[in-house]
């Protein structure tokens, strides 16, 4: 004899943006997400930065002045942070985006993380020598 | 289902961001330098001013402004969304706009150099 | 072998009595090398037999016994009760609706999986005289990651986008077309294309990897995913840019 089966499946909501503090894993990709703002803010202030070449010298002299104020500095140094930390995360997923097979075995990850590292510290370092840094 | 256009806005974000993953922080370490009062030879005005009169440089500037600043919008367009934003088209429209008056207004300004 | 005595906190729903999910406190005197579900079993054929569940191989193979463990989403099988100290939470899995206990509502993930045709599709149709559809070990081990996936849906219980957006086709779903797409035999990532290179396809996902970190089966999703990003904006470029090589 059939019995009537009731179903009442129950729904449970997601926190529309609590949710990124249920587990580290979530701040971890929120931090990562976060760079963004940090580096286009940075970029849009390389822009007006040009536009005050552009306009002449004085112009570029107090824009430069400007970035020795404190705020300019403290936004610089999270943006390094930020900035940063997008590298770091960027390079260590790119293998697992753009896997490279060579006969039958993959490259390590390591190797392909590795050598973006590399890049990345060798341009780095030659920017750094042809801009006159040091 | 149609195929979906994404594409179109994620390819330039791709390859910004892996500009930006290469040149952001030494960019800003160079302004730090600045910052701090030793600044880098680069940045003094004819020196910049030289280096920003050649076309390639010009051509090499616009392209890193305008992948890092569409690279930052479409981050921030996803992290909107993610945070409960759901007006995705407004806010879309509204960073990619930024993205490129900002890459037009550096034309402008590389124009004049 | 040494006991232990665990306290177990879990989730309780009755469709023909309760408005909403609520918690009941079971002590199950436990060995030590046991997992969640060794403690489960123990509380439904001891002392509570209305307690519903789903498992079966007990082997971390057959994907049945997914649950949230204290809010991760794991398999009860794999939960070993020496990681944790003190009362354990145990929770249907996330981002599915729940049907009665830890038992959730699966439909949806089925419908998926149809969806994304995971199945071989063979280029050319080759009658069984001509013989086997070979394959170098290279050939093999393009895609043999992607195959290890059990159909646990722990990928769907951690991904933030699948809990924000159910319409998500979702991390497995994916990469199992992805595994097939990637398979020398097969010719039908045209029209697995037609449903994964979608809004509610990849293009939903933002590479958070939370789904590759719960895997139990080390599949990487997350993987799979962006490969399917970047080939599929390789195609729309070329096909917008160059559309003369439409085939």
């Amino acid at each position: 004899m059939a019995e009537k089966m009731s179903r009442k499946p129950y729904h449970r909501e997601v926190p529309k943006a609590g949710w990124v503090f249920d587990h580290p894993r979530y701040m971890r990709y929120m931090a990562r997400e976060f760079t963004c703002l940090f580096i286009g803010g940075y970029t849009l202030l390389l822009v007006i930065g040009i536009g005050r070449l552009a306009a002449g010298r004085a112009d570029y002299e107090a824009f430069l002045e400007a970035l020795a104020s404190p705020p300019s500095i403290v936004f610089h140094v999270l943006a390094l942070g930020f900035a940063i930390y997008h590298s770091v995360t960027w390079f260590n997923l790119t293998p697992k985006a753009l896997p490279v097979q060579i006969g039958e075995d993959f490259m390590p990850d390591k190797v392909i993380a590795g050598a973006h590292y590399a890049v990345w510290a060798l341009l780095s370092v030659g920017i750094l020598f042809l801009s006159g840094a040091f | 289902m149609a195929k979906s256009n994404k594409p179109l806005v994620w390819g330039p974000f791709a390859a910004g961001g892996t500009i930006t993953a290469f040149v952001t922080p030494v960019l800003i370490l160079l302004t730090l330098l600045a910052a701090l009062g030793h600044a880098p030879d680069l940045l003094a005005f004819d020196r910049l001013h030289a280096f920003a009169s050649h076309w390639l440089a010009k051509l090499a500037i616009v392209g890193v402004v305008f992948l890092s600043l569409w690279s930052a919008a479409h981050r921030l367009r996803i992290t909107c969304y993610d945070l409960g934003v759901r007006a995705d088209t407004l806010v879309a429209t509204v960073l990619y706009i930024v993205a490129i008056v900002a890459t037009i207004a550096t034309v402008i300004f590389l124009w004049g150099i | 072998m040494n006991e232990r005595e665990i306290e177990l906190e879990v989730l309780r729903y009755d469709p023909e009595v309760d408005e909403k999910p609520r918690f009941q406190r079971y002590t199950v005197p436990c060995k030590s090398d046991w997992v969640v579900l060794d403690a489960l079993n123990h509380v439904k054929a001891q002392q509570d037999p209305t307690l519903s569940y789903r498992w079966s191989c007990h082997m971390a193979v057959c994907g049945s016994c997914g649950m949230m463990v204290n809010g991760e989403p794991k398999l009860a099988c794999k939960a070993f009760l020496r990681n944790y100290t003190g009362v354990i939470r145990v929770e249907p899995l996330a981002h599915f609706p729940i049907e009665r206990d830890l038992v959730t509502v699966i439909d949806d993930f089925m419908d998926k999986l149809k969806r994304v045709r995971p199945y071989l599709i063979p280029k050319e149709e080759k009658s069984i005289e001509a013989g086997e559809y070979r394959q170098t070990p290279a050939e093999l081990k393009k895609y043999k990651q992607y195959t290890q996936c059990i159909n646990c849906m722990l990928c769907y219980a951690a991904c933030p986008e699948y809990g924000l957006i159910p319409k998500f086709i979702g991390p497995a779903a994916i990469t199992l077309a992805h595994r097939y797409n990637q398979d020398s035999r097969d010719g039908g990532r045209e029209q697995r294309q037609e449903e994964i290179a979608t809004s509610e396809g990849v293009w939903e996902c933002s590479f958070a990897g939370a789904c590759s970190e719960v895997c139990p089966e080390h599949v990487d999703p997350a993987s799979a995913l962006q490969q399917v990003k970047i080939e599929s904006t390789i195609d729309w470029y070329r096909d917008h840019l160059m559309p003369w090589l439409k085939k």
